[in-house]
């Protein structure tokens, strides 16, 4: 974990006594709204439907127990009691007070945090794989990296007014954990003859106009990575549309200008920025990487969690689908699941976050991930402490064995506490989960994405969900398109619109036809819901979304 | 012939808490709906909003919100404005945490 050096600890006392006396500012009357709006949000700072909203950055996902327990504290202190991890590896609080919120970044300042950019028409927190430095198909930790990006981008001061907000995510392998292709720009780590380098793919995203990345270069030397972000972000500061928000993203910009002139005007570019670099950016990272060792795991003896998964099948079945293969055999990666049945998908309470951060620091070498898909990992584990890991995660509500399952459900906030939501997003997920539970069915039914966006922004990555579910605003009145065909991974693709939307008492039982659908026109129980849409197409899903409910319509 | 004008409320966020508040008709900012000024003229409701807009430290984003009329006041015509009554519903919380969810 990069620990904070003098620089960055003055640097962040400095900028957080700077909001402070904005706050008190806005608060004597100094300040008006329109003057304090651009500065709070610079500094992560939303007002939402019944209060303000904190985002603090959780930068590539990486978090320690000292840094958790800290989150846990802020929940405490000064919010409800609980945090929302978001699906930008970030945690929001949605109940501070606008006096208390220069004390909560004091005290994230403590720990080494923040919220700066996590608003803002700036580059915005850098994501990563959750298994970064434990999955055994990574090339090389890619948070170094991930990592440097962030000091770069961090204040840099021809990014602050960007035409829109820009994503970065970072990742080290050909399996995409983080969404890569569905950010402005995505960085993956190769390996060509031998060198290290990185594969840049640009124009991905999401919201009202969905966009796969396209890849601009194949390869760029390490030592050139910075400035040829640079060149990118300059020629889409120069480009970009601040005419119309809804194409002001670098998607829209690579789409109307075209993908090889972009590429043409970031060549002319590169040379003038790559001069600018003396090669004191490799040097840092050369230290960032000392910081990023993976821990020195040591032999496990496998048998007792062998013992364990004979005598315990509620363990088994939990190991079985929240634990991936770690690059050490005798360790594995836990993913623990912030999605119980009927819970709010990322909420975690300050006990639960305790929980989490004493089991990293005992058994899980004190790392701590945030994962894109709103849940937690422990990334090295011994998979002879699993079963202490797994009962203490019990004793806490935190052991559902769901990752990766039906009810393992991405949502945004939505109109729970969304000022631009335009529907709910949360009480249908819980629905869902809970119709599944009711059911008993969704580990027969198996690996089933469902992601769901209270309005066009598509924070909850609906667009790439196996089923993707949108809500709406249709005449007043709740509704929610669904799409299918979605996928999140390397093979990255954007659903196709079903149909007609569903009223939100209609929608849970439209998502329970799909899925039963899919029981009965799959080959077997090997192919999953996306290779079944993928082998079938949209006709008979359709039919058991609209004839079905036509039938029942007809009989009632 | 002009459409007959949605009654309506103003509503903001309070400076400090974040949390709603509704203009009532001797200016004091309620936390209950019930209490909020209901304006039926178009031109008065135009007016009533400069005025609340102007209260830049006491509110934010002040704006007019459709009303109808309930049995204990004015009741919200769209869903959003029901959320912001009531609170989350995934949690306890807002306002009918606070016991001030009405009518």
């Amino acid at each position: 974990m990069y620990q904070y050096t003098d620089f960055d600890t003055a640097f962040l006392a400095e900028r957080n006594r700077q909001f402070r006396a904005q706050v008190e500012r806005r608060i004597d009357g100094t300040l008006t709204e329109d003057e304090f709006k651009p500065l709070r949000l610079m500094n992560g700072l939303y007002l939402q439907l019944h209060a303000y909203m904190l985002r603090v950055a959780v930068p590539y996902g990486s978090l320690d127990p000292a840094k958790m327990r800290q989150l846990a504290y802020l929940a405490e202190r000064w919010d409800k009691g609980y945090g929302h991890f978001t699906t930008r590896t970030n945690i929001q609080y949605n109940w501070p007070k606008l006096r208390d919120i220069p004390d909560m970044l004091d005290a994230l300042a403590d720990v080494g945090m923040h919220a700066i950019q996590t608003s803002g028409n700036t580059i915005r927190n850098i994501t990563s794989d959750h298994f970064a430095g434990a999955a055994a198909d990574e090339i090389e930790d890619p948070r170094p990296v991930a990592e440097l990006i962030r000091q770069w981008s961090t204040d840099h001061p021809e990014f602050q007014f960007l035409p829109r907000k820009f994503k970065i995510a970072v990742i080290a392998s050909e399996s995409d954990r983080a969404v890569m292709k569905s950010h402005d720009i995505g960085v993956r780590i190769v390996e060509r003859d031998g060198t290290r380098g990185y594969e840049i793919w640009i124009g991905g995203g999401m919201g009202r106009t969905p966009m796969v990345a396209k890849q601009i270069k194949d390869f760029v030397p390490r030592a050139d990575l910075l400035p040829y972000l640079e060149a990118i972000l300059a020629t889409y500061n120069r480009l970009g549309r601040r005419d119309n928000k809804y194409k002001a993203r670098v998607k829209i910009t690579v789409h109307e200008t075209g993908l090889d002139e972009i590429r043409e005007l970031v060549e002319a570019e590169f040379p003038h920025r790559r001069t600018a670099f003396s090669g004191v950016d490799q040097e840092w990272l050369d230290r960032i990487e000392a910081a990023f060792v993976t821990p020195t795991l040591t032999a496990q003896d496998p048998a007792p969690y062998q013992t364990a998964r004979a005598a315990d099948p509620v363990f088994a079945a939990w190991a079985d689908t929240n634990v991936t293969p770690h690059k050490h055999a005798d360790h594995g990666i836990v993913t623990i699941s912030l999605k119980a049945h009927g819970a709010t998908p990322g909420d975690a309470s300050a006990h639960q976050m305790r929980v989490v951060a004493d089991l990293a620091e005992q058994y899980g070498h004190g790392d701590i991930r945030v994962t894109h898909a709103q849940n937690l990992v422990l990334p090295h584990v011994a998979l002879t402490d699993l079963p202490a890991v797994h009962a203490a995660l019990r004793s806490a509500g935190l052991a559902t064995g769901n990752i990766g399952l039906a009810s393992d459900i991405i949502a945004c906030p939505g109109m729970d506490y969304c000022a631009l939501a335009t529907a709910r997003s949360i009480p249908v997920a819980q629905g869902i989960a809970n119709r599944l539970e009711e059911l008993k069915i969704e580990h027969d039914v198996g690996h089933l994405q469902i992601k769901i966006s209270g309005c066009i922004n598509a924070c909850g990555h609906h667009h790439v969900g196996h089923i993707g579910i949108l809500g709406l605003d249709r005449a007043g009145v709740e509704n929610y398109q669904i799409t299918l065909g979605g996928d999140a991974s390397e093979s990255t693709a954007i659903g196709t619109r079903t149909g007609p939307g569903f009223a939100y008492d209609e929608i849970v039982p439209a998502i329970e036809r799909l899925i039963l659908a899919y029981l009965d026109l799959r080959e077997g129980p090997d192919e999953t819901f996306l290779q079944a849409y993928t082998r079938l197409g949209m006709a008979p899903f359709k039919s058991a979304l609209y004839d079905d409910k036509a039938r029942a319509h007809a009989a009632e | 012939m002009p459409r007959e004008f949605t009654p309506k409320v103003i509503t903001a966020n309070a400076l400090l808490e974040g949390d709603v508040v509704y203009l009532t008709s001797s200016d004091t900012w309620s936390r209950s709906l019930a209490e909020a000024e209901v304006l039926t003229e178009e031109s008065d409701a135009q007016y009533r909003l400069l005025q609340a807009q102007a209260r830049s430290a006491e509110v934010v984003g002040a704006y007019l919100a459709d009303v109808r009329p309930g049995p204990s006041g004015p009741e919200p015509a769209h869903f959003r404005e029901d959320f912001r009554l009531t609170g989350p519903s995934n949690r306890f919380h807002g306002k009918q945490a606070d016991g001030l969810e009405t009518p």
